[in-house]
C-alpha cells in the first residue's frame, strides 16, 4: 500500500468513528419495573439444570480445549532421538517431528530452537559438531515440511548437557536428543482445527 | 654463552652415553627462599625426565670449590650451584668429567619468595640449566589451561597456582594458548549459538571475534605466528574450519570443503602451512590434513576399509614430527602417535579412558585427560619412557592446552 492510500484509509476510517458517535442514542430511560411473575418451582429448577448443563458444557469444552492446548505443546517441544555417532532422523524421529508441523503451521507467531546433543562418549569437541548436525537434521526435516527456516534457530550443546548421568546404553540413548525450546509466541497457542 | 647462539638441530651440551640419563647434583641454595628454589629446582629436572636428579646427599660435596672426585662417584655428569639474593637467582653449571663451568646466569626474581611470580623465574632457571646440560629447553616455565566445573583454570606445570581465568557462565569450551603465552581463545555458548572469545590474561579483558556471531563456533587456535585463529564453523551444513585474523574484525575465510560433514578440531603443523583436524567425511571421525589454503587433504589416521575406529582431537607435536590423537581401542579411547614421516602409529596409555592429548614445547611430554583413578583428571606423560604423572586434583578436568616456554630465551 503506497503513503497516500494509507493516509485516505486513515481518513476514511476516521470518518466512520465520527458518524458511528453521532449516530449513537442518547442514553434510554430507565424501563419501569416489571411486574414479579408467578413463582412456578418446576420452571425455576428446569432454568437452574439447563444453567448448569450449559455450564458443564462450556466447562467440557474449556478442558478438551486446554488438553488439546497441552497437546499441541507437549508435541511441539518432544525431543527427537539418535543412534551412536549418527544425524540421521529415525522413523520415530519422523513421526515426532510430523507432529510438530501441524502446531508450528497453525501458529504462525512461535519460534523454536532446537537444541543438538550427544551421549558422553567421544571426544567433547567433535560431539558439538555432531550436536550441530542432529540439530540442523531436525530443522531440515520441519522445513521441508513447508514451515519457515526464519522460525528456526539452532544449537548445539554436544556432550556438554546431559539428562541422564552415568554410562551405560539406557543413560546414553536418553542423552542423543534434539530438545525443542519455544522461544516466542508460545502463549496463546491455538489448536489445529479437526 | 653457548646456549644463545645453539642453531636449530645442533647438539649443545655434555657429552653423555647416548640411552642413558646424565646424573646432575643441585647443591643446597644458601638465602630467603633457597630450600623452596631447591626443592623446585629438583622436582622441574625430575619431571623433564631428562635427567637422573641424585637427591639425599646434602653434605660433603663441596661450597665454594665442588668436590669433583665425589660427586663423580655418586654418578653427577652435572652439579648446579645456585644462590639466592632479594633481586637475583645466580646459577653455575659444573661440568663434572671435565671439572670447570659449564654455563653460568643471574635470573632476576622478585623479592617475594613463593609467590607465582618468583617460582616461575624458578621454573625458567630450571629450563635454562636443562639446555646447559642435555641441549634441550625444559618445560617447566609453562602452564596448562583447562576446564573445570564450566570455568578455565590455568595452572603451573608442577600443580602450583591453579586458579580460574574466567568467570562462571557461558561454559567455555577448548582453551588454546598465543604463542606469547598472554591470551587463550575459546568457545562459550551464547543464546543463538557459540562463539569464540579471545581471553587477555594481562588484563582479563574478553573479546568475542566479530566473525562468529551466530551457528556453531568451536575449537579456535592460534597460528604459530599468533596473528590469525583457525576454528570450526558450522550452521546448517555440517561444519568446516574457516581463519579468521586474530586480533581484527576481517571477515573469516572458509579452509575444508567437507560437503556436509563434521570438520574440526584443528591444529596447526609447526609452520603454519598446514592443518591436522577430525573428519567425519568417511563415516566415522579420523584425522586428516590439508595446507592452509584448502587444498590437498589428505587421510592422515590408518584408516581401512569397513575399520570403524573412532579417532579425534589431533595435536601436531611443535617440533614437526608427530601427531597425537585420541583413537578408540577396544572400546575405550587411548592415546596413540603417528609420525608424518612414515605413519608409524604408538599407542602410549592403557589405563583407563584417555583423551585430548596435547604436547608439551619439548615435542616430548603430552598432558591428556584420564578417568583413570575415577574422575577425569589431567594426567602428564613422557613418550619416551611412558612414565605419568598427574597434575590435577579436586573437580572434574578437562580440555587441556600446554603453553609455549613462558621463560626468557
Amino acid at each position: 500500500m503506497s503513503r497516500r492510500s494509507r493516509v485516505a484509509s486513515l481518513l476514511i476510517l476516521a470518518g466512520a468513528v465520527v458518524v458511528a458517535c453521532a449516530k449513537s442514542p442518547a442514553p434510554a430511560p430507565a424501563p419501569a419495573p416489571a411486574a414479579a411473575p408467578a413463582v412456578d418451582s418446576t420452571r425455576i429448577r428446569d432454568s437452574l439444570a439447563n444453567a448448569k448443563r450449559m455450564a458443564d458444557s462450556a466447562s467440557a469444552e474449556r478442558e478438551r480445549q486446554a488438553a488439546a492446548v497441552a497437546a499441541a505443546r507437549s508435541s511441539l517441544v518432544a525431543k527427537v532421538f539418535f543412534d551412536y555417532d549418527k544425524a540421521d532422523i529415525t522413523d520415530q524421529g519422523k513421526a515426532i517431528l510430523d507432529a510438530k508441523v501441524p502446531v508450528l503451521s497453525t501458529n504462525p507467531g512461535i519460534r523454536i530452537r532446537v537444541e543438538g546433543n550427544c551421549d558422553r562418549r567421544g571426544s567433547d569437541e567433535y560431539n558439538l559438531a555432531l550436536g550441530q548436525r542432529r540439530a540442523a537434521a531436525a530443522k531440515r526435516y520441519l522445513t521441508d515440511h513447508g514451515i519457515d527456516a526464519a522460525r528456526i534457530d539452532i544449537i548445539s550443546y554436544g556432550a556438554e548437557r546431559p539428562v541422564a548421568e552415568g554410562d551405560g546404553e539406557d543413560a546414553y540413548s536418553q542423552n542423543r536428543r534434539d530438545e525443542f525450546a519455544i522461544v516466542a509466541g508460545g502463549d496463546n497457542l491455538k489448536v489445529a482445527a479437526q | 654463552m653457548a646456549q644463545d647462539t645453539t642453531r636449530q638441530g645442533v647438539h649443545i651440551g655434555l657429552n653423555y652415553q647416548p640411552g642413558t640419563k646424565p646424573g646432575v647434583l643441585v647443591l643446597p641454595i644458601a638465602g630467603a627462599g633457597g630450600d623452596s628454589a631447591h626443592t623446585i629446582i629438583q622436582r622441574d629436572l625430575d619431571f623433564a625426565d631428562a635427567m637422573n636428579v641424585i637427591t639425599g646427599i646434602d653434605q660433603g660435596i663441596g661450597d665454594a670449590a665442588v668436590n669433583f672426585p665425589l660427586v663423580e662417584k655418586l654418578g653427577a655428569a652435572a652439579v648446579v650451584q645456585a644462590s639466592l639474593t632479594p633481586a637475583s637467582l645466580h646459577i653455575i653449571v659444573y661440568d663434572v668429567a671435565k671439572k670447570r663451568v659449564l654455563a653460568t646466569r643471574d635470573f632476576a626474581i622478585p623479592a617475594t619468595p613463593g609467590n607465582a611470580d618468583w617460582r616461575m623465574v624458578v621454573h625458567d632457571a630450571s629450563d635454562w640449566v636443562q639446555q646447559a646440560i642435555t641441549g634441550s629447553r625444559g618445560i617447566a616455565a609453562t602452564r596448562i589451561a583447562f576446564i573445570r566445573d564450566g570455568q578455565i583454570y590455568i595452572t603451573d606445570t608442577d600443580g602450583a597456582d591453579t586458579r580460574p581465568v574466567t568467570q562462571k557462565g557461558g561454559g567455555p569450551l577448548s582453551p588454546q594458548w598465543h604463542p606469547t603465552g598472554r591470551y587463550l581463545t575459546y568457545s562459550f555458548f551464547a543464546p543463538r549459538g557459540t562463539q569464540i572469545a579471545v581471553l587477555d590474561l594481562t588484563t582479563g579483558g574478553a573479546r568475542a571475534l566479530s566473525a562468529t556471531p551466530t551457528g556453531l563456533n568451536s575449537t579456535p587456535a592460534f597460528s604459530p605466528d599468533g596473528n590469525s585463529i583457525v576454528y570450526t564453523h558450522g550452521d546448517e551444513d555440517g561444519t568446516d574450519l574457516y581463519l579468521v585474523p586474530a586480533f581484527s574484525s576481517d571477515p573469516a575465510r572458509r579452509i575444508t570443503v567437507g560437503h556436509g560433514t563434521d570438520n574440526t578440531q584443528p591444529t596447526f603443523s609447526p609452520d603454519g602451512r598446514r592443518l591436522a583436524f577430525t573428519s567425519g567425511r568417511s563415516g566415522h571421525p579420523e584425522v586428516y590434513i590439508v595446507n592452509i589454503d584448502g587444498t590437498e587433504p589428505d587421510l592422515l589416521t590408518p584408516f581401512q576399509f569397513g575399520d570403524d575406529i573412532y579417532r579425534a582431537s589431533p595435536n601436531w607435536s611443535p617440533d614437526g614430527r608427530l601427531v597425537a590423537f585420541e583413537s578408540r581401542v577396544n572400546g575405550r579411547f587411548q592415546i596413540e602417535t603417528i609420525a608424518l614421516r612414515d605413519r608409524t602409529v604408538r599407542q602410549l596409555t592403557s589405563d583407563g579412558i584417555n583423551e585430548d592429548p596435547k604436547w608439551a614445547p619439548d615435542s616430548r611430554h603430552l598432558v591428556f585427560t584420564s578417568n583413570r583413578t575415577g574422575v577425569r583428571q589431567l594426567f602428564i606423560l613422557d613418550s619416551e619412557s611412558g612414565r605419568t604423572r598427574q597434575l590435577t586434583l579436586g573437580g572434574p578436568a578437562r580440555l587441556s592446552a600446554w603453553s609455549r616456554s613462558l621463560g626468557s630465551p
